[in-house]
Formats: C-alpha cells, structure tokens, sequence
C-alpha cells in the first residue's frame, strides 16, 4: 500500500520524461524495419525466371524443327526464319512502322477509353438510378468479344481510324467503368465515416476520400482496360484491312495468312505480344506496384 | 495551465461541451424495433473527461455516433459545442498521405490556410512525441503510433469535445498503459473536454473524472461515480483497483440480470 503511494507523489516531471523515453524504446521496437532488395536478388527473383521460359520454348520449338518432328515449314517455321523476318523488316524500316501504327492507334484510343470510362464510372457508382439502369449491362459488356463490334462499326464508320477507335472504346470502357465502379464500392465505411465527422461531405469527400480510396480498383480496371484496348484493336486490324488504313500489327498477320506465310504470321504475333506486355510492363504495372506500396498494400514475401 | 491549441474565443460562456438530454434510439430489427438506448441524459462540462462504460450490447458506441453526429436520435435532443472530433477504434488514417498529410487534410477541411498546416502539424506531431514522422506513411508506424497520429489528428480539428470510441481496446497492455499516460497529459495541456467509450472498467477509472455506467439491453445510464483519485494516475495504483473492484461489482450485477429469463 504504501509503495504506491509514495509512487504517485512522485511521480511529476520527472515521470513524465520517463514516459517519453519508454514511448520512443515501443516505436522503436514496434516499427518495422524496411529495406530494399538488391539488384542481384531482383535479377535472380524476377529477370532470369522469365528468360528461362523463353529460352526453354526456343529450345523445344528448334527441337521440334531438328528432330523433324514438324517437317512442314508452312506449318512451322524455324526459328531462324522468324528471326529472319524480322531483320528484313527492320531493315527496310517496316519494323518500326508496323509498332508505331498500332501503338499509336491503340494509346489514341486507349486514352479516349478512359476518358469517358471514368466520368462514366463515378456516375455509375454514384447515381442510384444509373447503376440500376446500365450497371449490369456495363459488366455483361465485358464478357461480349470486342471481335463482335468490328462488324457493326465497319458498317458505321466504313474502313477508317474511326472505325478502330470505336472498337477500342467498346472493348475498354466497360473495363474501366467497371473498376472505378468496384473501386468506390470497396472503400471502407470507416474511411467515410471519419471523413464526415472531420468535415468532408459531398464533393469534398468525393474528392479528399472517396476517390483516393478508390485509385487501387481504379487502375486495375485501367491495367485492364488497356489489355482490352490492344486485344480490341488487334481484332479490328485482322478483320478490317485497307490500303488507306497503313500495316499495323493486326494487318501484318492478316498479310502474312494471305501469303501462305508462316513466319510472317509468327512474326506479326510474337510483335502482338511483345507489345502488348511491354507497355503493361513499361506503364501500368510501375504505377500500380507504386500506388499500392506507398498504402502499404504490396506485400513482399 | 497550456492551452496552446484551445480556442481561446469568447465561447466561455458555454456550460456544456456536450449536451445529452432524453436521447432514445432505436433501429429496425429482425424482431421489430429494437430499443437500443432508453431517456440517456448527461452533460460533459468543458474541459471534464467523462468515460462511458458498459458492457457489450449497452449502445455506448451508438450513442457517439449521436453525439458525433453520424447518426439521429430517435428521441430527445443532442447539442455539443461545435462540431466533435472522433476517434475510433481502428485509426482510421487514410493510407494514401503520410502521417503529416492526414493531419494537414483535417486542417484544411477545418478552413485553415495553408501556409500554416504545414506549421501546425508539425506542432501537433510533437504533441503527441512523434516529432520526424511528418513523412512516414501509416503502414510504416506501429499500432501506437497510428493511434497518436489519429489523436493528432482528432485535435487537428480544434473541436471542444474529443468523442473517443475504445481507441486503445487493439493495443497491447504495454502500450496502452504509456497511451494513457499520454492522453492525460495532451488532455491537460490542451483543455479540451473528453467522452470517452470504453469497456475496460480500470481503463475508465485510470482516465476520468467522471465514470458513468450504462446498463445493456436497452443502454440506461445506471450508476455514476465521481473519480477524486489526483492525476497522474497508474492504472496498478490501490485507488484506481479499489474503485474499479466497486464498479466491476455493479456492472457484473448489471450482466447478470440477462442471463434471468
């Protein structure tokens, strides 16, 4: 008894600089400690995994060719026939001009998409009646091939760029729609609840809360919207070819089957593919891995 | 005495930070209306620590949301003296700013301009010892310190009335115990009233001057006791155990009526 007594009258300033210094040892402890991976680790961890990959499909595709397992070149070329194309058409500069028809095409199109996926999508989220009204035709949408939209806006537009950007814009805004939509719905009623007792009601809690809260859905949805974008794009290239519209990447392959070319249609896909991760890789991926990190939300293991 | 963030207005006048007079709420059940809190009536004077203390089921939480102002009354009248800052039980920092940010959002959504955030919320990491963490992000900083920032925060509004749901119920004993010390001082240094929801009986005894007791099943304010024990207060001093055996006695009496029928 009377130890704790004498405890409190002691305790005064004194205490209070103890206080302090037992809270600063609890952060200390409490906080973890963070550091980045090295190169090597990364390279061993992420770069070297899919070069195996590729490296082990070149080997079995040359397997197949020198063991003549497949013999009919129309069917299967060489990898070096490929690979020859390709040289050719970087040497006459096709090449570059093949990418950029398309890529400039499908970023056009692409950046139409979002803006009119993400006014869309607020209002989606947002107004009762639309959401009843389009929400689940939004999400239906995403299931129709975008192949199914060639047809119509050829007989549209006719055989131009509109036409593809039309296409694009079928395909990829229900994707982004759709994200900013899951995106709103998935922000945690906490969040809003301390936003309104803090001041933020209305647009300014739209503003403040609801959409940074939303941005990971949201650009999973636009990481998405763009696959469609290119995936849309490609559709319309194969199928609507005309001298007035230039060589993208869908026309390529769409030459190459018209000339029996077996290594020009391996070329127009491996370029598809390429592409398409590439700009994933170069633009959509850094931003979401640095959108999710900084909340905390990317977990290394 | 400090009051380097109080307002220091001409609102003195005012005798209540919070006013709770015949508040009923009810909410639509499965088997009907369900009376959640029946004829609540109590004051907070400005400047007093009050905590509410009731078992589960007694609508304490409810009853902040009333008083925060998240939720309407079914009956009887609520007014504060301003709006009140909350605090939860989770932190319910937004993880997109850093500590700093989440404090300066407060600021500007309260109308300060913004030459002087960057200054005040600097101040107010400093009153809560996290002086440095400006920039960190909240997954960064432990579960103490995200309660710090979110108290921070919480002040950050400058309200009169600091409503606080069990902000301490998800931390370990250690640093709850060191949270509590901190709480009292920053309650001291600032002067800002405090109601303060908890069910942790010796929690309530180590934090307030005032512990009302609310029966469950409907919430009831069912006993009150004034806390004369001098501050600075630990929550193993014999005073704080002897009180907190007496309420325990009657909250458990409390409980016991349900298990009746």
């Amino acid at each position: 008894m009377a130890s704790t007594e004498t405890k409190t009258t002691d305790a005064g300033a004194g205490g209070d600089q103890q206080i302090a210094s037992v809270e600063a040892g609890l952060d200390a402890l409490e906080s973890g400690v963070v550091g980045r991976t090295s190169f090597r680790q990364t390279f061993v961890n992420k770069i070297l995994p899919p070069i195996v990959a590729i490296a082990v499909v070149i080997v079995v595709w040359q397997a197949l060719i020198t063991f003549n397992i497949v013999d009919d070149p129309g069917k299967l070329p060489s990898p070096s026939d490929v690979g020859d194309e390709f040289k050719e058409a970087w040497l006459e500069g096709r090449l570059l001009e093949y990418i950029w028809t398309s890529v400039s095409r499908g970023l056009l199109g692409f950046l139409f998409a979002l803006a009119i996926g993400t006014p869309l999508g607020l209002l989606v989220a947002r107004v009762k009646f639309v959401r009843a009204a389009i929400g689940p035709i939004l999400s239906g949408l995403q299931s129709l091939p975008s192949v199914a939209w060639v047809p119509p806006a050829v007989l549209w537009l006719g055989l131009n760029n509109s036409m593809m950007y039309a296409v694009i814009l079928l395909g990829a805004v229900p994707s982004i729609a759709n994200g900013l939509v899951s995106g709103i719905d998935q922000v945690p009623p906490l969040f809003l609840r301390a936003g309104r007792t803090m001041g933020a009601t209305g647009l300014k809690g739209a503003w403040h809360i609801v959409l940074p809260a939303a941005l990971p859905g949201y650009l999973a949805g636009v990481k998405q919207g763009w696959a469609f974008s290119w995936r849309s794009l490609m559709a319309a290239e194969i199928i609507a070819s005309s001298p007035d519209l230039g060589i993208g990447l869908g026309a390529l392959l769409e030459n190459g089957r018209n000339a029996s070319s077996m290594s020009m249609v391996f070329e127009a896909i491996i370029l598809i593919l390429f592409v398409g991760i590439a700009i994933d890789l170069l633009i959509f991926s850094p931003l979401e891995r640095r959108v999710l990190r900084s909340r905390g939300l990317l977990v290394k293991s | 005495m400090a009051t380097t963030l109080a307002k220091a207005d001409g609102a003195e006048t005012v005798e209540h930070a919070a006013r709770i007079e015949h508040v009923s709420k009810s909410f639509a059940g499965p088997a009907g209306q369900q009376l959640v809190l029946d004829d609540i009536t109590l004051d907070v004077a400005p400047g007093e620590f009050v905590t509410l203390l009731g078992a589960s089921g007694c609508g304490k939480s409810t009853l902040l949301n009333l008083v925060a102002g998240l939720d309407d009354p079914s009956s009887g009248s609520i007014t504060t003296d301003g709006r009140p800052a909350l605090m939860f039980q989770e932190h319910a920092l937004f993880p997109w700013l850093t500590a700093g940010k989440n404090i300066e959002l407060a600021l500007k959504l309260g109308g300060v301009p913004k030459s002087d955030r960057r200054e005040r919320a600097e101040r107010l990491l400093e009153l809560v010892r996290l002086k440095g963490s400006y920039g960190k992000r909240v997954h960064e900083l432990s579960g103490g310190m995200r309660q710090r920032v979110a108290l921070a925060r919480a002040l950050a509004q400058d309200a009169r009335l600091l409503l606080m749901d069990e902000p301490f119920a998800a931390l370990d004993a250690i640093t709850r115990d060191v949270l509590h010390d901190e709480l009292t001082r920053i309650w001291k240094e600032t002067g800002v009233s405090v109601l303060f929801v908890t069910h942790n009986v010796r929690e309530a005894v180590r934090l307030a001057q005032r512990v009302i007791l609310l029966s469950s099943r409907p919430g009831r304010v069912a006993r009150e006791w004034t806390v004369g024990i001098p501050q600075p207060r630990r929550i193993e001093d014999a005073p704080v155990a002897e009180l907190s055996l007496e309420i325990t006695e009657v909250l458990r009496g409390e409980i016991r009526r349900h298990g009746q029928h």
